[in-house]
């Protein structure tokens, strides 16, 4: 996996907690830095898609990483 | 900022289960960039107390699962809506979902427009010293100011 800025350990958290926790965090980062976010929630694969389109950041890598989904996400 | 979308609420649900949608959505859409609001109106305003004691109960609701089979008529008893919120309580804390409480600190911290309907509170005798800071009260008009630009209007 690439590099990354910050990370946020959304385990065990369900919808739409993840999302959240995440916009928030980007909200402290700046533009073009890395956030990884590693989720349990099975839902936040499809939801952290819809977010990064929605949102207009980048939503560099999905996958799965020991039962969990990692995800990198570039802020805009 | 005109290109913000906009997306428009009524709320009219005082129950635990159905709390969760209005504060899912408004919160979820605060984060994607929406503005947002919610009007609050009839049950819906017991959401907006500043202490919340909203309950769940399987009468009259069928889909709702259940541990065990009950009879409708034990489901009546004394006490089972207060056991039965605690159990629903506890399913959820265990399932890692927020509380009504959470989400609706979030839906404020991400600047959701809480509006509480007027007529409602005088209906019901409400004391507006009970809800929380930041409530504005107002009638259907209000709503429309807002909901007439909104690109999503949901009733819940």
């Amino acid at each position: 996996m690439a590099n990354f800025d910050q990370e946020l350990d959304a385990s065990g958290l369900n919808c739409p907690l993840p999302i959240l926790r995440a916009k928030k965090t980007l909200g402290t980062m700046e533009s073009g830095q890395v956030l990884r976010i590693v989720a349990t929630d099975p839902g936040s694969v499809k939801d952290f898609e819809a977010f990064a389109k929605q949102t207009g950041n980048v939503l560099m890598e999905s996958g799965e990483e020991g039962g969990k989904f990692v995800f990198l996400i570039k802020k805009s | 900022m005109s290109d913000q979308k906009k997306l428009a609420i009524i709320a009219t649900k005082g129950t635990l289960d159905w709390a969760y949608p209005p504060f899912i959505l408004a919160s979820t859409a605060a984060a994607l960039g929406y503005e947002v609001q919610i009007f609050w109106t009839f049950y819906g305003l017991q959401c907006m107390k500043k202490d919340l004691n909203l309950q769940v109960t399987s009468l009259g609701n069928p889909g709702m699962p259940m541990p065990m089979p009950m009879p409708v008529l034990l489901q009546a008893l004394p006490g089972m809506q207060k056991m039965m919120t605690v159990m629903m309580k506890q399913k959820m804390k265990s399932k890692g979902v927020a509380s009504v409480e959470e989400l609706r600190e979030l839906c404020i911290e991400a600047e959701v427009k809480m509006v509480a309907c007027q007529m409602t509170v005088d209906l019901f005798d409400m004391n507006p010293a009970d809800f929380i800071d930041g409530l504005e009260f107002g009638g259907a008009a209000t709503f429309f100011e807002f909901a007439g630009d909104a690109d999503i209007v949901l009733y819940i």
